[in-house]
């Protein structure tokens, strides 16, 4: 008999599986079950952009491309983040094409950490960030960001985590759970703790068009001195609703990217390239399209914040991604509890904050990628279940 | 704020006050006064059910029915579409560009029922040259809803 754990490897055996698997199967086998779970956009990708990958089809385009992606997809992702941040990378040998912006941050974190290295990551955030950096031998540090500064990270915060092993800071805003932004103020206190160090950021910004501020989004490579120090991350699946073409990118120095190319060239060899020909319509012709869906996004926002202060959840104005992240602490229960509770009693999922780390204790993450009828309902639902407390 | 109204509204007129005021970001007073002023200067001209006849016991059936016109010297089309649209039979009138001048919903219990009122109540007005019937034969979808089953949410429930 083989004994498998002898032979597979310790570091990915350690990793604990997501806790929120068991949860989700629990809430499949209701049948009237009424989910706010989801962090998917339920708009279809835009019809221009499928067809553009149709097209493609039709002409035969079924090959490799290059490693780094097709150079007018580079060129179209070029402009387009000239266009939206103004910071200005080269088609030729500053960006990257990924399956997906998962896969950047896997490529951007193994091109940096090495045994032993530190890598500082703000918690409740995405699920990835923590499984990556150890899987590439690094040490996760994690900052605990706060509710009462609106769960963005803080000079002083940073400060304290940063020690001769820090290699990187995984800066992932707009934030999936929590709806935070960093804004140009918030960036240039952080770029100012970084400026003399030789830390890289790795800058998720992959629901950056879905920023509900005045001024929209703002990259940290956009500030003073760290266009240098940033590796922006960004892909298709939320702004252009293109989930599951697996489409994403990485802009950076060329040395950065040089090492990235080579870690996903053997590894990937080339993003999906019925993918890349749809979203090169998507960088270039679908601004309306992207507009729409964020109008609806907001309106559906401002439904959900204002539903559940109403109810008694206190809930603060999530500025970005696409999800509500209320306080459940006013009912005494943990998260675990209330979203276990919620669903036999109501049969609606909602995700505890604790899926996105320890920080995460006392919230839940409601998506509003739902309409607003649907909104209505669970929010229905989910003050029935209030009262029984 | 007026077109975010109407396009909610148009989308679901049930939605409450209170609810189009969180969509909007506005308060419910503001809300409420902006729909009396749309119904008062009759931008709003109504709220109806969208529903499947077809899925009822005893569906009504319905005809789009293509009408040529000779146009009055002063009155143009007003006086014949003012006079169809007169009767209850006539779901809407429409005045088309292209191959004939009104288009004509109309409603009845049967076939036979459309067809008369056809024959005997827009055919025979003076300036109608010609009528076209078209039977409906299903609705797939009506006032921008689905009738048909759509597709369910295939989303996966993964931890994203």
């Amino acid at each position: 008999m083989m004994d498998y754990s002898r032979v597979l490897n310790k570091k990915v055996c350690d990793i604990e599986p997501s806790g929120i698997r068991k949860f989700f199967d629990i809430a499949a086998t209701m049948d009237d079950v009424i989910s706010l779970g989801v962090g998917e956009p339920d708009f279809q990708t835009p019809w221009a952009i499928r067809k553009a990958g149709i097209t493609s089809l039709e002409r035969g385009k079924t090959k490799y491309t290059s490693n780094r992606g097709l150079q007018r997809l580079r060129e179209e992702i070029s402009s387009y983040i000239d266009r939206k941040q103004s910071v200005k990378y080269k088609a030729d040998d500053e960006i990257l094409v990924s399956v997906g912006g998962s896969e950047a941050i896997d490529v951007a974190v193994r091109a940096i950490v090495g045994e032993g290295d530190e890598v500082i990551i703000p918690q409740p955030s995405y699920v990835c960030y923590e499984p990556i950096s150890i899987l590439a031998g690094g040490k996760p540090v994690i900052i605990e960001t706060k509710a009462e500064n609106d769960f963005k990270i803080t000079p002083d915060e940073l400060k304290a985590a940063i020690t001769p092993k820090t290699k990187a800071l995984i800066l992932p805003y707009p934030c999936n759970p929590t709806g935070a932004v960093m804004e140009h103020k918030d960036l240039c206190a952080i770029a100012d703790v970084l400026r003399d160090t030789d830390i890289i950021v790795i800058s998720d910004e992959i629901y950056s068009e879905l920023t509900f501020t005045e001024h929209g989004h703002t990259s940290i490579a956009q500030i003073d001195g760290m266009r240098e120090r940033t590796i922006l991350v960004s892909g298709f699946s939320k702004a252009f609703s293109m989930t599951g073409w697996r489409l994403g990118y990485a802009c950076g120095p060329k040395e950065i990217i040089a090492q990235m190319t080579k870690i996903h060239q053997f590894a990937i060899m080339c993003a999906p390239t019925t993918a890349q020909y749809a979203a090169i319509e998507a960088m270039s012709k679908c601004d309306n399209a992207v507009e729409d869906m964020k109008a609806e996004y907001n309106r559906r926002r401002r439904l959900m914040v204002s539903g559940f202060n109403r109810i008694g959840l206190t809930c603060r104005e999530p500025l970005g991604a696409f999800y509500t992240f209320p306080s459940i602490k006013s009912t005494g229960l943990s998260s675990d509890e209330f979203c276990q509770r919620l669903l036999d009693s109501e049969h609606v999922a909602v995700v505890p904050g604790t899926a996105f780390g320890k920080g995460g204790e006392g919230f839940i993450r409601a998506s509003y990628c739902y309409s607003a009828e649907h909104i209505i309902e669970a929010l229905n639902r989910i003050e029935r279940f209030l009262k029984t407390l | 704020m007026k077109t975010e109204l109407l396009k909610l509204l148009s989308r679901n007129a049930r939605y409450s006050v209170r609810q189009l005021a969180d969509m909007i970001g506005t308060d419910e007073q503001t809300v409420e006064k902006e729909i009396k002023s749309l119904e008062k200067e009759g931008v709003i001209c109504g709220y109806k059910a969208v529903i499947d006849w077809d899925s009822v016991e005893n569906p009504l059936v319905s005809a789009i029915i293509e009408i040529k016109v000779v146009p009055k010297a002063d009155l143009g089309f007003e006086d014949v579409a003012e006079k169809i649209s007169s009767f209850s039979e006539v779901e809407s009138v429409y005045l088309m560009s292209g191959g004939y001048d009104l288009n004509v919903v109309v409603k009845g219990k049967t076939l036979q029922d459309v067809a008369q009122f056809v024959a005997r109540e827009l055919a025979t007005i003076d300036s109608v040259t010609s009528t076209a019937t078209h039977f409906v034969m299903r609705r797939y979808k009506e006032l921008d809803v689905s009738l048909y089953e759509g597709e369910k949410d295939d989303r996966g429930n993964i931890l994203i």
